[in-house]
Order: C-alpha cells, then structure tokens, then sequence
C-alpha cells in the first residue's frame, strides 16, 4: 500500500476510476463463466426463460447425469486424457535435452542446432504437405498423428533453455565433471530434479495443447472410436445448434421447441463444465508459474 | 622476467579449440538433440520440399516428387477463381480487425492493472482474466451459440425483456466479424496483457519516486512513465502479429462456420482445408497455402524495415 501522502485529488479520482473499471472487467470476464456453472446446474426451462441470473434454480444435476449416459462424450474424454497424457510426454521427452543442450555455451553445434530450429519459425509446408507426408509416414488415423509431428514446440524449447542457462550454473557442471559425472548423468541426476518450475509451465503449456485442440484430430482421425473429447464436443455444441428462425411455426410449435432446446442447452452447459475439469485441476497449481514462465520466454537468449 | 620462450600453451583461454575438440568434449549433447531434429525432419522440413506439389499435377499414384510439372497454373486458378478475393479480403479484414481491437486492450490493461491500488483484488482479476485462455475453442464457440441462440439465449432474454425483437446473431452475416473478434478479446485479453504486466515489473521505481517529487499525478505517471517503458515490447509483439496478418486461426473461423455467414467466415485457411482434404484436390490446396504464407513472410519483412526505419527497435 502507497502512503496517502503522495496523494492529490486527481489521485484519488484516478483511483476511483481504475477502481470501477477494473470492476468492470473482472465483471464482464467472470459473468459468464459464473453463468455456465449455475446454467449447469439449474431447472433448464428456468434458464431459457432468463430466471437464472445470480444463484441456481431449481437445483438439478440432470444435465450432468445425461453427460455421462452418453457413450461418445466418456469415450471421448478417456481418448482425450490418453492422448494428452502420452503426448506432454512426448514434448517433454524432446524439449527438456535439447533445450538443455542448448544452453550449454561449450556445445558445439549450439549455433547449428539453434538455426535449424529458428527456420521452423518462419518457413513451413503448410496444412496439405504435412497431411501427405503425416499419410506417407503411417501415422493418418492413429493417435501418433497428434503427438509427433507437434512434439517439437520451438517457443517452448527456448523458454527451456533460457530457463536452464540462467538457472544451472555452468560451475555445477564443471564440478560434477571432475567428480566423472558426464553429461547425461548430470542432466538426469541434478538438472531434472532442479528443473520443477519450468516443467509445470511445460505441462502446462503443452497439456492446454492437447487438451484443447480440434484442429490436428479433424485432419488425421477418422475413425469415431479414435476421437478426442473436443471432435465429439464440436458435434454436441456446434453441429447440432438449430441457427435458423422457422418463421412459419406457430407459437404452440415454437414454445415445444424451446423447451426440447432448452433441455439440450442444459446437457450443453454441464458438458462445457466436464470438459473443463482437467484445466480446473492444474490451473491453481500451475497460476503462480504464469508470469515467471511469460518472463523467461521474453527474455532473448 | 626473461623472455623464455615456450611451447603453445595447452589448456590456456587464448587458444581457440577446433571444432574436433569441442566436439569431442561434449558430443553426447547432439544426442539430446536428436530425437527433436528426427521429427521436425521428417514433420516440419519434409514438407517444405513436399511444397513442390503446388508447382505440380498431383496424382497420388505418381507420388508427391514424380507428378507432371506444371508451373503456375495452380496459383492462376487460384487468382481467377471468384473465391480468392473474398477469402483474401475476409482473411485481411478479419485479422486486421482482431488486432486493431485486442492489441491496444492488452496494453491498457497491463497498465491499468500495474497501477491499481487494490493488490488482493488485483491478484483475483488477474486469475480470472487468465482463465478463459483455457477454455477450448470449441467449448467458446458452444458458449457463443448458447448464449446468442435466437430462442434460449440468454442475451435474446434480454433483448425480449426489454421489448426487442430478438436477433439471429449466429445467422446474421454482418455480426458476424463482430462475435468473432470481439469473443476473441474476451478469451485473451488477460493472457495477453501478461507480458505487458511482466514487463512493468521492470520499470525503477525510482523514475516514480522523481515524479512525484516533481508533482505528478498517477495518470500522468502511467502515461509518461510506465507506456514509454512498453513501447520495444509493444513493438516486437506488433512486428510479430502483423507477420501472422494472414493465418488467422483456423479453428475459431471454422467452428462458427455456418450457410447464412459463409460469405464474410470464409478465411483462407477454412478454404484451404475444404479444397484439400474435402474436394481432395491437394496440389490446389497448397498452392493456395504458399500463396499465404509468401504474403505473411512480405508483411512481416516490410514491417520490421519500416520499425527499423522509425525507431530502434526491431526483430533483426
């Protein structure tokens, strides 16, 4: 807290005004999340008729009930968290050395290694080559599509390996070395397990990835067994939403619509929320991370 | 001391060691680095040579380097074609209009947010700005259409309430870029204005306490103290976001994807992925692909020249 000292009028009014926009802002970000859960949780006609506004009514967990009695959404989220799962392993496996590596100023193709990877960030093959060459290589239909092409995030990389250069100490390793400790032991043995903070901002990072992404399933899975959660969710959210207005109906017609909606919207929000949970369980974790994480990525190395 | 004369020194800094020698020292460091340099091999610079197939007749039984040779004339079909203007305007307009109204908000917010007095009430806006970087983009979009939707939706309630008529926002070609980019400021503002407030954590204090010694308010300090302090960070995020002008996410675009907004949503990206993978005509497709990514690459080129001309800063 400032002292009141260093506070003129125009100060305080400064104040206010931040004060009331902020409020504002938090507002208009958190409504709707807030707006989501009681929807979740409340009497579906209630909601479509607008009664729902601060606090659930006419607490029911039906929509949740209907989530799990649908087949293709659990399928979905069990795909979901073994791709997710398999596939932050996969980037860990390939960011942690070579971002170590990289750190290293003895190394001797750090330059090479360095410009390979940097000529990613700007030239590409864009969508249909990679599908081709993701085809020619075996990997169309099967779950390998989603994790090794992308195992390799360059940004990523980099806040690895500016994370590592600041804080392991090249002494460490000199010492260790005259004790016979080679480079691999040395990343396993004392690298890794100093390395906690930038592996949660990893997970993080890449699990969001993962978890989230529609794209990549879209293009190489085409088998429904094989779907992560957000395809089957794409079908429930997006696909299925009537967006016409039926002019023609009457209002007996339009109200029995309304209802049958209002019934789906319910199964909707609780979806939205059960999609959710993963992000919800690592987010407080890994929240004290952000900025340090966005810090070490914004510092050029 | 006499000057003796004496063999090279061995181990001595001033002697640069060859690149057998650092090499041997360290080789095994290559070796983290392989599995990565595999797979962007093989996922990343394999297609970059695969991009030959624009320039080519793809059949798929001749494979992707074997196909007639055929020069430009994807490209040709490309520019002739009626869809070209429109997706290249809609992509432009889109992505133009999501940074016009993100950007600055970011920014503001990063310095709102610095000089607010409240730190406990800061620390929650904080975490729940954040939160909706999180949430999928399909699970957005299902927010979107649940609260736009013209019979339940909770703003149509409103709408109806206070004695409108409700608006079929989702059909509605002329909302559309609005409810895209718009739900995109919502979703990120707060992510995006974490580099900002990063960046703010390096201002001296001391250049606030000389102004307030000199008299000046709060405002005046966040407006000559702390926005010139973001000006190179702003900067390189510009250079960077106007490189990318051109690839608007796919995913976002796709997934509010309908028949009535087709005209104005349809981005060069969604018609990639269409003529590609939906009409099978793969050589087309990525043509139209290049054709993009050559646009990016000029754009992101004359930027940082015309930063570099200006200021000092810039990417390179």
């Amino acid at each position: 807290m400032e002292r009141r000292i260093g506070r003129c009028r125009s100060d305080v009014i400064y104040d206010t005004i931040l004060f009331i926009l902020l409020s504002l802002v938090f507002l208009v970000v958190a409504y709707p999340l807030y707006f989501v859960i009681i929807s979740s949780v409340s009497d579906p006609i209630a909601v479509s008729n607008g009664e729902v506004t601060f606090y659930p009514i006419g607490f029911t967990l039906d929509g949740y009930r209907e989530v799990f009695k649908t087949n293709t959404v659990v399928r979905g989220f069990l795909n979901s968290l073994l791709y997710t799962v398999c596939g932050v392993s996969v980037n860990l496996l390939v960011t942690l050395p070579t971002g170590y590596a990289l750190s290293r100023k003895d190394f001797a193709l750090k330059k090479f290694v360095t410009f390979f990877y940097m000529l990613t960030m700007f030239i590409g093959g864009g969508m249909m080559p990679t599908y081709l060459i993701v085809k020619q290589t075996g990997l169309l239909n099967s779950m390998w599509a989603l994790i090794i092409p992308g195992a390799m995030g360059v940004y990523n990389m980099i806040v690895a390996k500016t994370f590592f250069s600041t804080n392991i100490p090249l002494e460490l390793m000199e010492a260790a070395r005259l004790d016979g400790c080679g480079n691999t032991r040395f990343f396993f043995h004392i690298v890794l397990p100093l390395s906690g903070a930038i592996t949660a901002i990893l997970v993080l990072y890449y699990g969001q990835g993962h978890w989230n992404s529609y794209f990549s399933a879209l293009l190489y899975i085409n088998d429904r067994e094989k779907w992560p959660l957000q395809l089957e969710l794409r079908n429930i959210l997006l696909l299925n939403t009537n967006t016409m207005t039926k002019e023609f109906i009457t209002e007996e017609m339009r109200k029995e619509q309304a209802r049958r909606e209002a019934l789906a919207n319910m199964m909707k929000y609780s979806l939205i929320i059960i999609s959710s949970i993963p992000m919800l369980i690592v987010y407080p974790f890994v929240q004290k991370h952000f900025v340090k994480g966005v810090m070490i990525g914004s510092v050029k190395g | 001391m006499p000057n003796v004369p004496l063999s090279p020194p061995l181990s001595s800094g001033k002697h640069r060691k060859t690149f057998l020698e650092r090499m041997r020292g360290n080789w095994d460091l290559f070796l983290f680095c392989l599995p990565g340099m595999i797979i962007t091999l093989i996922y990343h610079y394999w297609p970059i040579y695969g991009i030959q197939i624009a320039f080519r007749d793809y059949k798929v039984k001749l494979g992707m380097f074997n196909s007639e040779w055929i020069g430009f004339s994807n490209f040709a079909r490309f520019f002739r074609s009626a869809n070209a203007w429109i997706t290249i305007r809609n992509t432009l307009i889109l992505s133009v209009y999501s940074l016009a109204a993100g950007f600055p908000i970011a920014v503001i917010l990063a310095l709102l947010l610095n000089s607010f007095r409240f730190k406990k009430f800061r620390k929650i806006i904080q975490t729940v700005t954040y939160a909706p970087h999180f949430i999928s983009t399909v699970v957005m979009c299902g927010m979107l259409f649940l609260f736009l939707s013209v019979r339940t939706g909770a703003v149509n309630t409103i709408i109806r309430m206070l004695g409108g008529e409700p608006i079929n926002f989702m059909g509605k070609s002329s909302l559309w870029r609005h409810i895209y980019v718009w739900s995109g400021v919502w979703q990120s503002m707060g992510w995006s204005s974490v580099i900002y407030f990063a960046a703010l954590s390096g201002v001296s204090p001391e250049y606030h306490e000389a102004a307030i010694v000199d008299g000046a308010t709060k405002f005046q300090r966040t407006l000559h103290i702390d926005l010139p302090f973001l000006v190179p960070t702003m900067t390189m995020l510009l250079i960077l976001d106007c490189g990318s002008v051109m690839s608007v996410g796919f995913e976002k675009a796709y997934a509010l994807q309908n028949d009535l907004n087709i005209g104005v949503s349809e981005i060069i990206s969604t018609y990639v992925y269409k003529v590609g993978l939906i009409n099978r005509d793969q050589a087309f497709s990525t043509a139209i692909g290049l054709f993009n990514a050559a646009v990016n690459a000029v754009l992101l080129i004359t930027v940082n020249a015309v930063t570099r001309k200006m200021g000092d800063n810039s990417l390179w």
